[in-house]
């Protein structure tokens, strides 16, 4: 019996190796989210003008909170929708 | 003494004196108790996402200023008692927040413009 380090395959078995996700204001040291930039905020919302999930943003638990404190503000000062439709 | 935001939004339908009125009234207003009005922006006339009060434009104004923690009691009646404004948000900012302004007022890149696309 051949040993799993032995066994060799005729062509190469595909490795998709995606990239990390990482929290860009980590990355970039941004500290403060500023509720008054809506075109920015646009970049954490969907098509609905609703908050993408981290699993997509890859934001690290702190600053999600803050990015949805964010997007909170800005929707009560009529920068942001509450509800729409064909946002982007 | 605390640092403190307000955004205003007044009716669209104020001309430029009153505008500029109310917009003095408020900075004199935080100066008499004992503030410092540290900036002042006029955003002007801007539409809104969604409408208030069947208006579909408004005048902001954003102002940050630094003022004792009882103080905004005492603007939040002065703001509800005026019927040109529609809403108006404090905001109540930590050292962070003051920094960031602080570089986006003399200019330099705040720090969210450089990120890209998700």
């Amino acid at each position: 019996m051949a040993k799993a380090n032995e066994i060799k395959y005729l062509t190469a078995i595909k490795t998709e190796k995606r990239q990390k996700k990482y929290c860009r204001f980590k990355k970039m040291g941004i500290k403060y989210i500023d509720y008054k930039d809506g075109e920015f905020l646009k970049k954490f919302l969907n098509e609905q003008g609703k908050l993408l999930p981290r699993r997509i943003t890859g934001n690290s638990l702190k600053f999600q909170r803050k990015v949805s404190d964010a997007v909170k503000k800005a929707r009560q000062m009529a920068i942001l929708p509450y509800v729409t439709d064909l946002l982007k | 003494m605390n640092n403190y935001e307000l955004m205003v939004i007044f009716t669209p339908v104020l001309s430029e004196e009153d505008f500029k009125a109310a917009q003095k009234k408020y900075a004199t207003l935080v100066k008499e108790n004992g503030g410092e009005v540290l900036n002042e922006n006029p955003w002007g006339l801007k539409s809104l996402a969604y409408p208030i009060a069947k208006k579909t434009t408004g005048l902001y104004l954003v102002m940050e200023y630094t003022a004792p923690s009882t103080f905004n009691e005492k603007l939040k009646i002065q703001l509800l008692r005026d019927e040109s404004v529609l809403r108006h948000m404090f905001t109540a900012l930590d050292k962070y927040a003051v920094e960031y302004n602080a570089r986006k007022r003399s200019g330099v890149h705040a720090g969210t413009e450089k990120t890209v696309g998700v």
